[in-house]
């Protein structure tokens, strides 16, 4: 499979009154063509600004690309969307990478029909007639699974249901056929019958459109039935990638170990606490040049105080930033 | 399509008007709801007709004099006669006809000093808040100057300096009033800038200046519709003040502030010389405000469609 998007060294700080804010690290990764990636890891790990300042979305300031590329596989060749100008960029998002976003409530223009929000995209991309898009958005809205799509292309978006909103977040966001989409938590404002319903969706799409997905969640479990690999984000820094069975069978950070531990299960006799990892990510403020989780880490030896760790390959497709699995790989 | 199992029991009493007949039938039943609404249209529409037609709805000229018939009080007391309703002033001049002429001055000063304050404003404002930077402190500097004098005072000294006439007042009132445009204006766009709607239109590829002018400006119209309600109302009252003190336009037009002044002196004993431009000013500023409060609920489709 060829790669579609290649993230190097990115690095993205925050210039606050508080300080500099150290969000993402050093983040490198590659997405493959009809992929599904997801990025997991607690709030504030990085997972969305790093996806933010690929897409150009963040403001600046505070906020700042230092360094890295990501290569994008466009339509014309490849491209480093961090060096882009702001109207290559602009063509970009929305025509060629999606982007859908937690908040289906507060995502979509409140006095604008939803279709008309869908058909600016359609217009905007591809350049069409308005009364070509307002077909074409009634089959889009058919397609991620509306009910009377002719009807609801006149619906506002508060007489809509969250599922229902997530849905024309997503027809915006696939709309032009994008090479790529990024949903950033899309399931997170939902509940959970909702949540399967949109995840369905996505695979359908996925199987339909053959796009390659960026899913960003703190949900283990959602992962497990979606995504292809993972990758693990915790304080800016990607501590463990791997294929999405790899990762459940036979995780090796211990940052990964202690997430899929603190999993509730439903398959034990007895009840138990719910265990959890104890501490607290790092402060971001400051630049830390060792091991992120050696604070929390079981397994801490004395190199993990003096050294970062660099993801290091264990298996097959399977790389992990941490002394210690190292060692017991060996 | 998958998923069909999903329930839209909620979404069902959904009232979509997609044809233009839906739209205007739409529009009846929501007049017919809020009766203040159709108070305030009613009210309004009186004034404007009485403005634009004074010629035909009354055979005086506002400034033909007639002195037999002066201080003729109106038709309703034992003095007063149908020939003029609302009776005469002390020149002989009918008041029904010098209130329909003046409520040209009336709505044009406040009409148009709101439209230009308006624009003035919101322009300021939106380039203050989407520019931001130097440029925003350079724009509210004076701004916030403005809003922290006391305003009659100000426009008083302005007017004086200025002198009287009508485009003069228009303007006086115009520009004192943006600064109010371009404070709510600026606030609403910097709210509605970072808000999560306006993200993922960047995301999908809108353009900067598409931004602005669908997803921010549409945004803006509920309050400024308040804002523009309230202020006309507001210049109502401001010119007849300034007119009361001589300082709107010259006493040889007839307008509610002018008449109010000149009634002044005989207010104890022709006390309809001020009473009936008074009732005039309360009358379209009552209609004004109502009519702000429903086109202030009808612009937004949230408030639109509450059962009030």
């Amino acid at each position: 499979m060829a790669s579609i998007l290649k993230v190097k060294n990115l690095v993205t700080k925050f210039h606050t009154v508080d300080g500099v804010v150290n969000a993402v690290n050093d983040v490198s990764f590659l997405l493959e063509d009809g992929e599904t990636l997801a990025i997991v890891g607690e709030s504030g790990s990085g997972k969305s600004v790093s996806m933010m300042s690929i897409m150009g979305l963040l403001p600046m300031p505070p906020a700042k690309v230092e360094g890295g590329q990501a290569l994008f596989n466009s339509k014309d060749g490849p491209v480093d969307l961090i060096q882009l100008p702001y109207e290559a960029m602009s063509d970009i998002r929305g025509g060629q990478i999606g982007f859908v976003f937690q908040d289906p409530g507060t995502s979509l223009n409140p006095i604008l029909t939803i279709g008309k929000q869908i058909s600016e995209t359609l217009i905007r991309h591809l350049g069409i007639s308005g009364r070509e898009a307002k077909d074409k958005t009634v089959s889009l809205l058919a397609e991620v699974g509306i009910p009377d799509p002719t009807l609801r292309f006149d619906a506002f978006p508060f007489q809509l249901s969250g599922g229902m909103r997530q849905r024309v977040m997503i027809a915006i966001a696939v709309a032009c056929a994008p090479r790529i989409v990024i949903a950033d938590e899309p399931t997170t404002a939902l509940d959970v019958t909702i949540q399967a319903q949109i995840v369905n969706l996505f695979k359908e799409l996925r199987v339909k459109m053959g796009v390659s997905t960026i899913w960003i969640t703190h949900d283990l479990g959602l992962v497990a039935g979606l995504a292809d690999r993972v990758l693990v984000m915790y304080a800016g820094q990607i501590l463990e990638s791997a294929q999405v069975d790899e990762l459940y069978e036979n995780p090796k950070h211990p940052y990964t170990i202690g997430l899929l531990g603190a999993l509730p299960r439903l398959d034990t006799q007895e009840s138990k606490r719910l265990v959890s990892i104890d501490g607290t990510p790092p402060d971001s403020t400051i630049l830390i040049h060792h091991c992120p989780f050696a604070w929390r880490c079981a397994h801490a030896f004395e190199r993990c105080w003096n050294e970062k760790p660099a993801l290091t390959t264990v298996g097959e497709k399977h790389t992990v930033a941490c002394f210690y699995a190292m060692e017991e790989g060996r | 399509m998958a998923n069909k199992s999903i329930s839209h029991g909620a979404d069902s009493r959904l009232e979509i008007e997609s044809t233009f007949k839906d739209r205007l039938s739409y529009l009846g039943r929501l007049l017919w709801r809020d009766r203040t609404g159709v108070v305030g249209i009613l009210i309004f529409t009186t004034v404007v007709i009485a403005a634009v037609f004074a010629e035909f709805l009354t055979p005086y000229k506002p400034l033909d004099q007639d002195l037999y018939a002066s201080k003729m009080p109106p038709m309703w007391e034992e003095e007063g006669s149908p020939e003029h309703p609302l009776g005469t002033d002390n020149l002989g001049r009918d008041m029904m006809a010098r209130i329909f002429y003046g409520a040209r001055v009336s709505l044009g000063v406040s009409f148009f000093g709101a439209i230009i304050a308006a624009i003035l404003g919101v322009v300021l404002g939106a380039v203050a808040a989407y520019v931001g930077g130097r440029w925003d402190e350079i724009i509210m500097a004076p701004v916030n100057l403005v809003l922290s004098l006391p305003y009659l005072l100000f426009v008083v000294f302005i007017a004086s300096v200025l002198g009287s006439s009508l485009l003069n007042v228009i303007l006086i009132f115009g520009v004192t009033n943006s600064p109010i445009f371009a404070r709510v204006t600026r606030g609403e766009v910097l709210k509605i800038r970072e808000s999560a709607y306006v993200e993922s239109a960047i995301s999908a590829g809108a353009r900067w200046w598409r931004v602005l002018l669908f997803h921010v400006m549409p945004n803006l119209v509920g309050p400024l519709v308040t804002l523009i309600s309230f202020q006309i109302s507001a210049m109502i009252f401001y010119e007849a003040g300034l007119g009361f003190i001589g300082l709107s336009v010259p006493p040889t037009v007839p307008s509610w502030g002018n008449m109010l002044s000149e009634g002044r002196r005989y207010i104890s004993s022709y006390p309809w010389l001020t009473t009936m431009p008074g009732l005039a000013i309360m009358y379209t500023s009552l209609g004004m405000n109502l009519l702000g409060d429903w086109l202030r609920d009808v612009s937004d489709p949230r408030t639109r469609r509450s059962g009030r």
